[in-house]
């Protein structure tokens, strides 16, 4: 179906990550947001609080991130299309209600505008250093959907795409822009409302007395229903059955979180989202996303001045991580070099799915700042020796 | 069971064993609650206030947190969410503030709702939000073993203050009432003619809605401590009870064996979340104001 004209804000701006942001989630039909103030990342729902009353729909302000992480998944069982926005530490109290929306296959994303970490950090400055967070950082097995922009006009798509992905697969999806392509203002066109795709919520057609919460369609993805229409359902973060109940068994217990992470499948291999240039012929392959992108981009094009055979593969969906697409290029490229905004997250998947078969070499970065590309270029020149 | 109230759609089953069984997910009996414990006792009140007030089933939704309490929400024939730790409330707000013709009650304990969950529900009832919370208070943590709450009295022995507890406890009326709630009484398990009629006023009311439920814990708070079982407790809650409608909720603190003040302490009419947003928009923004439409059937 298409967007709803009254959240889109169709035309030619000029806007930074966050407001772009802001904009997909209105355009995506969400009508409900709960926040909690932290740098960089409040902008996304100051807009919305400054847009929301005339478009019809609402934000509040929470006391916490606790709060705001599962307001949000109140309002989707109550019929919401639903988001929340935080940083680095805000995320950190939000893993708890990642797990819950995961566990009861709760369609919602969360927006995380990184800055530099541990603990209180670097409030005002870049990194990348929450991305083993998004996938690992509540307790218990689970998959979850993660996809990183790399421009303002990214911010306004992939936000998007974000809740159509939830939708589509009922799993909380992380939205990771970082400090830098949250600040940074550049062009942004948004198209007219019936040019927008929008996946809508896989509502039952089954009566109360056929209908099952969790019993998987054929894709391994249940259908939904929400409060108020009869059904009287029960959701629980307990270990449940199809029907939704607690039952705690071994079985239970094996079939439901295998399936929660199976579903996500098709996303680690064909339905991956990834950026691709230059891979024929390419001795070496730089692995890269968000901002850090942009400055290999700079890199590989020095590289190839120097008659280096460079390549780029660009992650946009970071989780699941694309393992087929990378053990393919290991098999026939030397290197791979992965450059980010931490001391060496993604880069352990690209090692792991190289198996071995090409070099992987990390160019670290402990944050604050973007990296040099003279840094990641002299780590291409020497991989390609 | 008076038999005028039992009107359509709430028809018993010819054998049922019991009248509230409607109200109640019976594939999942028999419940998990001990002997002697009050929360059963609470559900019959709740299930009793939801018949004599004819509410629309469809249309209540019970939101529970962790705890012996917290499993409410799964008995519950209702749509119903047995949510994370501490959390019901802001969940709880969420599906309000997305579906306001829910009948949103959160129903879980005082570990839950007054620790873990403290700073939701004083905000809850500073924003004076539609929920109406029902808090069965056991002054312990039974679902981990009786640990000391922030409701335990002081001198009561628990699994973590095995020498005596010596931190001042919470008065969760007070606390609710200073917060802002719209209304607020006590009842204990023994008062459970009074309890269903103050569950059937908070679903009439509008605003934050606060019932504290003293309930007996037997296995785990009354045998520590050398109180007896569930009937016991029963006794002792006739014995030590006052009713005071009206009382000031800051003289009405709970002592280990003192009298225990009971009735409807607040009933005051304050604009709800949904007034206070709707006269704001209009003021500021007033025809460009659209009223929200978050919640979306095709969507």
């Amino acid at each position: 179906m298409h967007a709803d004209p009254k959240g889109v804000l169709t035309g030619v701006h000029f806007l930074d990550g966050d407001h772009a942001c802001c904009e997909g989630t209105l355009a995506a039909g969400a009508r409900f947001a709960a926040g909690y103030p932290i740098t960089p990342s409040t902008e996304v729902v100051e807009r919305f609080a400054w847009r929301i009353p005339t478009v019809g729909g609402l934000f509040i302000q929470m006391e916490d991130e606790l709060a705001a992480s599962i307001a949000i998944q109140g309002a989707v069982w109550g019929g919401a299309k639903a988001f929340t926005v935080t940083s680095g530490p805000g995320f950190s109290l939000m893993m708890e209600h990642i797990g819950y929306a995961a566990m009861t296959e709760t369609p919602c994303v969360f927006v995380n505008v990184q800055r530099g970490g541990p603990s209180t950090g670097l409030p005002t400055l870049p990194a990348q250093a929450d991305m083993m967070q998004a996938r690992w950082g509540s307790h218990g097995d689970y998959g979850i959907i993660a996809l990183c922009p790399n421009s303002p006009q990214e911010c306004f798509d992939l936000t998007i795409q974000a809740f159509n992905l939830a939708e589509e697969f009922r799993v909380p999806v992380m939205l990771m822009l970082d400090e830098c392509v949250g600040h940074m203002t550049e062009k942004v066109v948004i198209p007219e409302a019936d040019g927008i795709n929008i996946v809508p919520r896989r509502f039952t057609h089954k009566s109360p007395e056929e209908f099952r919460l969790f019993e998987p369609q054929a894709d391994g993805v249940p259908d939904m229903v929400k409060a108020g229409d009869g059904y009287r359902f029960h959701v629980t973060g307990l270990t449940h059955d199809e029907r939704g109940y607690p039952n705690m068994t071994v079985d239970t217990q094996d079939r439901m979180v295998r399936r929660m992470q199976t579903k996500l499948a098709p996303l680690a291999g064909s339905r991956a989202f990834f950026e691709a240039e230059h891979l024929e012929g390419a001795d070496v392959v730089v692995v890269s996303y968000g901002i850090t992108s942009r400055v290999a981009q700079r890199a590989i094009e020095l590289a190839r001045q120097q008659g280096v055979r460079a390549g780029k593969f660009r992650l946009i969906s970071a989780w699941p991580f694309p393992a087929a697409h990378i053990a393919e290029l290991a098999a026939r490229v030397k290197a791979f070099v992965v450059p980010e905004l931490n001391l060496g997250q993604m880069v352990n998947e690209v090692e792991r799915a190289a198996a071995g078969k090409a070099a992987v070499i990390p160019v670290t970065h402990a944050g604050g700042t973007v990296h040099n590309p003279e840094t990641i270029l002299k780590a291409i020149v020497e991989a390609a020796r | 069971m008076n038999e005028t109230t039992l009107e359509i759609p709430y028809e018993i089953p010819a054998d049922a064993h019991n009248p509230v069984e409607p109200f109640l997910r019976m594939d999942r009996m028999p419940h998990i609650w001990c002997p002697g414990c009050g929360i059963g006792t609470t559900v019959n009140c709740f299930t009793r206030a939801l018949l004599d007030s004819k509410a629309d089933l469809d249309k209540v939704a019970v939101v529970s947190g962790i705890g012996c309490t917290g499993r409410v929400a799964g008995y519950a024939r209702l749509d119903s969410f047995h949510t994370t730790h501490g959390r019901a409330i802001p969940f709880a707000t969420g599906l309000k503030l997305s579906n306001p013709e829910l009948q949103v009650v959160v129903y879980s304990g005082d570990g839950d709702l007054f620790a873990i969950g403290g700073n939701h529900f004083i905000h809850a009832a500073r924003r004076n939000m539609d929920l109406k919370v029902i808090c069965v208070n056991n002054l312990t943590y039974a679902m981990t073993g009786g640990q000391t709450a922030p409701t335990t009295p002081s001198k009561v022995i628990s699994a973590t203050n095995p020498y005596g507890v010596f931190e001042p406890s919470f008065n969760l009326v007070a606390l609710a009432e200073a917060a802002g709630a719209s209304y607020v009484a006590r009842w204990t398990t023994y008062h459970v003619k009074q309890l269903a009629r103050s569950m059937e006023e908070i679903f009439k009311k509008k605003g934050f809605c606060f019932i504290e439920v003293l309930s007996p814990c037997p296995t785990l708070y009354q045998r520590r401590n050398k109180m007896g079982d569930g009937l016991d407790t029963m006794k002792f809650y006739k014995e030590v009870s006052k009713v005071r409608h009206g009382a000031r909720t800051s003289e009405c603190e709970l002592t280990k064996s003192g009298e225990i003040v009971v009735g409807k302490f607040v009933d005051r009419e304050r604009p709800d979340y949904f007034e206070l947003l709707r006269a704001q928009m209009t003021e500021s923004l007033g025809d460009r104001y659209a009223e929200p439409e978050v919640s979306c059937s095709e969507c």
